[in-house]
C-alpha cells in the first residue's frame, strides 16, 4: 500500500516512540523503509518487524537492517500467535486497506496494544474545500485525484470513534496534530485535527 | 509479472563476462585439501566414519586480517566449488565443459557484485557425495583399490556442514561473515546457523525451505529409479564400462522440468516445433523445441555428472529436516540461531515455494529471530535464484551491508 501523506510529515513517529516501553516486542505494518523501527530497535532495545508491500520500501528496510516481512497488509499474519506483539502500529494505512475492520481485528489478535494514526476527513479545511469546491478534496495531507487515489475508506475521528464503541475497543491514548502542534485529543474540537493518533486496546 | 520474449530473453541469454573484465573474478584455481584421515574421520548421520576425506574448493577475494570477512557460499545439487571466473585448470582436470562458461554464480560474485569481492573473500567447497573433487563415491575406496560405488555411506546435509566446518576451522576462521545458499545450498546456510550458531554471523537463503516437500520427495524418487534401472548401471559399479547415461540423462530432464515453470516453457518454447515449418514431423523421436531443450540438458549433463552421486545428492536433500533439530518442532529447532536472516522465495518456484519459505520464515518469527523475507515476482521458477540478479543484487549486497549488532 501506498503513503497516503507525504513522507515528511512525521510527527507521529515521535509520538509514537515516546509510547513505546523499553524491551517491548514491536509489529510495524506498513513500516516503509523501517525508520521507526530503526529508531525504536537502536534505542529502545525493541524486538521488532516490519510489513511492507513495496519492494523499494523493503530494500529499504534491509539497508536499515530492520527485519521486514514482504506481503500484503490485507492478508494479515494468520501464522503469528495471539497477543505475540506488545504494540502494534498502523501509521496512516487504515484509510488505504480493502478491510479496514479486517485490519482492526488482525491488529488487537496481534498485539495487546494498537497504535493508529491516520489523516482526519473531518478536519475542517478539508471539509471546507468539499463544500466550497463540491469536489473532492484534495490537500498536504490528501494529495491525490479521486480516481487515483489508494485511500479507499476516508474517514473522521468521529467516524473512528463509532466503530471502536461498536467493536468493543478502548481508546487508551488520543493526540491530535492541530496546526503544527501535538495536543491531547478533544472530540469537540477534532474538527481542527489534521491528523489523528490513538493508541487502542480491547475493552 | 514480467513479460518474458521468447527468443531476446537476456537473463536466458549466456553472455559472460570475459576473465579480464574488471568486474570479474578472472581466473580461479581449485584448492584440494585432506579434512579427515584415519586418525579423524568424520562421524557421520548414518553412523558410520567416513576417512580419507579429500574436499576441493575455491576462494575469490582476500581474507583480511582478522578473517572476519569470509562468505561461505554453499552450491546446490549439481553445483561445484566454482561458482566464479573462469577456471584455467579446466582442460587439465578434464573439465572442459567449463571452458566457454564462468562459475554458475558468476554475475553475483566479483569486484563491485552482490558479493562483493573487493570486501568479502568468498569460499565455495564442494559437498561430500559430489563428483567434482570432493570424496564422493567415483573415489577410490583405500580398502578395496576401486571406486566406492554404492558401498559409499549415506551423507547427509549435516554431514556436509560438518565437513565445511573442518575447511572454515583449517582455514583459521572463527566466525562467518555470512553463510549464502539458494536451493539445497539453502538448506546448507540453514544447517550452518543451527548447527553452528555462534559461528554465523548472517545467512542468506534463497529459493529454499526448512525440509522438500512430497512432491520433491516424488520427483527425486522418479530420477532415482531412472539411473536404478538403466542398463547399464550394474549395483553402481559401473566405473570401468558404459556409465548409465540414459537413466541419468533421463534424471536431469525431469530435473529441470522441476527448475522451471508452465509460464517460463511457455515463453520459452510454447508448442513451437524444432523443424518442419512449425509442422508435426508425424514421428517419435524429438519434435517439439521443449523435448530438445529437455534432451540437450539431459546430454550435456551426462558428460560432467556421476550418477551415483545423484543418488547420493538427491538422497541427502530428502532427508534434510530442520525440524529434527527441535524434535520435529521447526519453532524450537530454530531457538538457538544467532544469525540475521534473508529469505528470498521466487513466486512462479513450484519446487520450494514461497509458502514453503515463509513456513521457515514464521518459525523464525515466532523464536524473534532477526529475520526478513522477501518474495521476488518471477517467472522463472526455480532457476530464478540463478537468473534474477538485478532483483537479488540490491537486497543481499544491502543486507550483507548491515551490521548485527542489535534486533537480537
Amino acid at each position: 500500500m501506498e503513503f497516503s501523506l507525504q513522507q515528511d510529515i512525521r510527527w507521529d513517529h515521535q509520538v509514537i516512540f515516546d509510547l513505546v516501553r523499553e524491551g517491548a516486542s514491536v509489529l510495524d505494518l506498513g513500516c516503509g523503509n523501517g525508520e521507526l523501527l530503526k529508531k525504536l530497535i537502536e534505542q529502545k532495545n525493541v524486538w521488532g518487524m516490519g510489513v511492507e508491500r513495496n519492494m523499494e520500501r523493503v530494500v529499504g528496510c534491509i539497508e536499515n537492517g530492520v527485519p521486514v516481512y514482504h506481503a500484503d497488509l490485507d492478508h494479515g499474519l494468520p501464522q503469528l500467535p495471539d497477543q505475540f506483539f506488545d504494540y502494534v502500529i498502523l501509521e496512516k494505512t487504515l484509510q488505504a486497506v480493502a478491510s479496514p475492520m479486517g485490519l482492526l481485528d488482525e491488529m488487537l489478535r496481534l498485539g495487546k496494544t494498537g497504535i493508529i494514526s491516520f489523516p482526519n476527513f473531518g478536519y475542517k479545511e478539508v471539509v471546507k474545500s468539499f463544500v466550497q469546491s463540491q469536489r473532492m478534496p484534495r490537500t498536504k495531507a490528501l494529495p491525490y485525484n479521486w480516481y487515483d487515489t489508494p485511500n479507499i475508506h476516508l474517514f473522521t475521528a468521529r467516524d473512528f470513534l463509532d466503530l471502536v464503541e461498536e467493536k468493543n475497543i478502548k481508546i487508551e491514548i488520543g493526540v491530535s496534530w492541530i496546526r503544527g502542534k501535538v495536543v491531547p485529543f478533544k472530540e469537540e474540537e477534532s474538527g481542527e485535527a489534521e491528523e489523528i493518533l490513538f493508541m487502542i486496546s480491547r475493552r | 509479472m514480467k513479460n518474458v520474449n521468447k527468443n531476446s530473453d537476456p537473463k536466458r541469454k549466456k553472455k559472460y563476462e570475459s576473465p579480464d573484465s574488471l568486474t570479474s573474478v578472472g581466473w580461479t584455481e581449485p584448492h584440494v585439501i585432506t579434512l579427515a584421515d584415519e586418525s579423524n574421520p568424520l562421524l557421520l548421520d548414518c553412523g558410520e566414519e567416513l576417512a580419507p576425506i579429500s574436499v576441493e574448493y575455491e576462494m575469490y577475494g582476500e581474507m583480511n586480517q582478522n578473517k572476519d570477512n569470509v562468505i561461505l557460499l554453499l552450491h546446490a545439487l549439481s553445483g561445484d566449488a566454482h561458482a566464479a571466473g573462469w577456471d584455467k585448470k579446466a582442460l587439465e582436470m578434464g573439465r572442459s565443459w567449463r571452458v566457454d562458461r564462468p562459475g554458475w554464480w558468476d554475475a553475483m560474485i566479483g569486484p563491485g557484485k552482490a558479493l562483493d569481492t573487493n570486501k568479502y573473500c568468498i569460499i565455495c567447497s564442494n559437498v561430500l557425495g559430489s563428483c567434482y573433487g570432493t570424496t564422493g563415491p567415483a573415489s577410490i575406496d583405500p580398502e578395496t583399490g576401486v571406486p566406492y560405488g554404492l558401498t559409499f555411506p549415506i551423507v547427509t546435509v549435516g554431514d556436509w556442514v560438518r565437513l565445511q566446518e573442518r575447511l572454515v576451522s583449517y582455514l583459521g576462521i572463527e566466525k562467518l561473515y555470512a553463510v549464502i545458499g539458494g536451493s539445497l545450498g539453502g538448506q546448507q546456510a540453514l544447517e550452518w546457523s543451527l548447527a553452528y550458531p555462534d559461528r554465523v554471523e548472517r545467512a542468506v537463503i534463497l529459493a529454499s525451505s526448512a525440509r522438500l516437500s512430497a512432491q520433491g520427495l516424488a520427483f527425486n524418487a522418479v530420477a532415482r529409479n531412472s539411473i536404478l534401472n538403466d542398463t547399464n548401471f550394474n549395483g553402481g559399479n559401473y566405473y570401468d564400462g558404459d556409465q548409465p547415461a540414459q537413466g541419468l540423462a533421463i534424471a536431469r530432464m525431469l530435473g529441470h522440468i522441476t527448475y522451471l515453470s508452465e509460464t517460463a516453457m511457455r515463453d520459452k518454447f510454447g508448442r513451437r516445433y524444432r523443424k518442419n515449418g512449425n509442422r508435426p514431423g508425424f514421428h517419435l523421436g524429438v519434435d517439439f523445441e521443449v523435448e530438445s531443450y529437455l534432451e540437450y540438458q539431459g546430454q550435456s549433463f551426462v558428460s560432467r555428472f556421476d550418477a551415483n552421486s545423484y543418488l547420493y545428492i538427491t538422497r541427502a536433500m530428502d532427508y534434510y529436516d530442520a525440524a529434527d533439530r527441535g524434535g520435529g518442532d521447526l519453532d524450537r529447532a530454530c531457538k538457538n540461531a544467532r544469525a540475521r536472516f534473508l529469505l528470498i522465495s521466487f513466486s512462479s518456484d513450484w519446487l520450494y515455494t514461497p509458502e514453503q519459505t515463509k513456513e521457515l520464515a514464521f518459525a523464525l518469527y515466532r523464536t524473534k529471530k532477526d529475520v526478513s523475507y522477501v518474495e521476488i515476482p518471477s517467472t522463472y521458477g526455480h532457476d530464478a535464484f540463478l537468473l534474477e540478479v538485478d532483483e537479488i543484487t540490491p537486497l543481499i549486497s544491502k543486507f550483507l551491508k548491515g551490521d548485527t549488532n542489535h534486533g537480537i
